[in-house]
């Protein structure tokens, strides 16, 4: 039977319509993924995303054991802040993608997504070496994730947390709804937003005055559904779907994330030698010319080659079109280039497209226009 | 579940509508429900003559894609134009707003193959308990 989150009740409650998801049982929409992809946009959302994995890293040699098995650089966190980072193989390929919190010195809190929680605890704690406990908070944990503009404002009325000061990423101790709990200025829909770490047990309580607060702004509970096409928008990649151990973080774009400069990691030979010769293969977006949802698996074709394929696609609420991610060969990854996607054994026009699809308007910008 | 009464239904969860010697034909709100949210009518060409059981187009949500069946024989006199900007009108009226084509029926006749209501209600019972 699929694993249930601390708020599975709450869910029957409001009339979710539960799907499987990496071995959970998760709401995929509510009142419906539209409609909640809209409120998070426009307002705010509130999702129950308790079935990621949390994993502690304690212990002297805990920053040690990040720094070797993650490719972005720890050394850069101060007690307190956190950083996009990932997990990859020997052979430079994806196994996960993570947040990395420093909680202190010797204290990082790793959160990893549901479908490689396993994977990710049994590969870290065959690696971490001395001075490192690594210890698996997934089934003891709670997480909450507010998204969208007025996210700050909703919270602002359940914890006397300074959310105003606090930079993205970065992660502070701190009451909400009375609980103790993590709060982190992070998220995975491209508005500004917070994760909220609980204990299990103190889940539902936050969870229920976060929805009241929620509903008070215009916003709702949302789903997995439109957490993937809020996702999708904002061109963040989904592991599992458009990045995995046969991809490396440079393909996937996120060149960015990868430190070459730092101590020795693990992948790096592989990711340094692809830094210097450059990828064959990178993932772009896609933007269909006629209407269709690219999914995984679809043939791309470049000059009447199958040369590509669809990692994910949707049609974007916001937009009203249909796009995707795929990856192509790098003489087609310029946006502009024409391509066609084959579905249901047709092939359709479409068009590589820069990400994302999608930018919100920073607090300073909406401003600064009004 | 929403089954009105003045309507026949497939196996595959489409409606018909009789209106005079034309048809008008949807998917039902068993099946907008389990599609989920729609994003996208597939509509077929004006003028598309139509056997019982052709598939005509094609219905997808973020989650599937399921090919639409042809009710009964004809020719396709008028698609829901609306579906292409609002393709969302399928799960909220699948049975007004959300309607997909009309077509010329060629043969009443063939109406005897298709579910009345009670039938569809108990077709809909064998699905769910299987």
């Amino acid at each position: 039977m699929a694993r249930r989150t601390p708020l599975h009740a709450r869910h029957r409650e409001l009339g979710a319509r539960l799907v499987e998801f990496a071995g959970w049982d998760m709401p995929l929409a509510y009142r419906g993924a539209l409609d909640e992809h809209r409120a998070v946009r426009e307002h705010c959302g509130l999702f129950d995303v308790s079935h990621m994995g949390e994993i502690e890293l304690r212990g002297p040699g805990a920053i040690a054991c990040c720094q070797r098995l993650t490719v972005n650089d720890v050394a850069r966190l101060g007690d307190g802040d956190g950083q996009y980072t990932l997990l990859c193989n020997p052979d430079g390929g994806v196994i996960d993608d993570l947040i990395a919190y420093r909680l202190a010195a010797d204290r990082l809190l790793l959160v990893v997504n549901a479908s490689n929680a396993a994977t990710d605890l049994a590969w870290i704690r065959d690696q971490a070496g001395v001075g490192v406990e690594v210890a698996d908070r997934s089934e003891t944990t709670g997480l909450l994730a507010l998204q969208g503009p007025e996210a700050e404002t909703v919270l602002r009325t359940c914890t006397p947390l300074a959310l105003d000061a606090m930079a993205p990423f970065t992660i502070r101790e701190g009451l909400v709804v009375g609980r103790r709990a993590l709060v982190a200025r992070t998220g995975y829909t491209g508005e500004d937003g917070f994760e909220i770490v609980l204990d299990a047990g103190d889940t539902p309580a936050v969870w229920d005055a976060l929805v009241e607060a929620t509903r008070r702004r215009g916003g709702m509970p949302a789903g997995l559904g439109a957490r993937d096409t809020l996702r999708l928008e904002a061109g963040l990649p989904l592991c599992g779907s458009d990045m995995d151990a046969t991809t490396t973080p440079l393909e996937a774009g996120l060149g960015w994330v990868v430190k070459l400069g730092k101590a020795d990691f693990v992948g790096r030979p592989v990711l340094a030698r692809q830094a210097a010769e450059g990828v064959r293969r990178k993932l772009v977006g896609i933007r269909m010319e006629e209407p269709g949802v690219p999914r995984h698996g679809q043939p791309v074709w470049v000059d009447g080659v199958a040369a590509g394929t669809v990692t994910s696609g949707t049609r974007s609420p916001t937009l009203g079109t249909f796009i995707g991610m795929a990856y192509v060969p790098l003489e087609a990854a310029r946006p502009g280039t024409r391509v066609e996607v084959e579905m249901r054994g047709r092939r359709l026009p479409a068009s590589v497209v820069a990400r994302p699809f999608y930018r919100r308007v920073s607090r300073e910008r909406a401003h600064a226009d009004t | 579940m929403q089954i009105p009464d003045d309507l026949h239904y497939t196996r595959e969860h489409e409606w018909l509508r009789v209106d005079g010697a034309e048809g008008v034909i949807g998917v039902t709100d068993f099946a907008q429900d389990s599609l989920g949210d729609v994003v996208f009518v597939e509509l077929p060409p004006l003028g598309t003559v139509l056997r019982q059981g052709d598939p005509f187009g094609v219905v997808e949500s973020n989650k599937t894609v399921s090919d639409l069946f042809a009710p009964v024989s004809g020719r396709v006199v008028a698609v829901n134009e609306a579906l292409r900007d609002r393709p969302e009108a399928v799960n909220q009226e699948p049975y007004g707003a959300g309607w997909i084509v009309r077509i010329a029926v060629d043969d009443a006749s063939e109406l005897e193959n298709l579910l009345d209501p009670a039938a569809y209600r108990e077709h809909l019972a064998r699905e769910q308990s299987r």
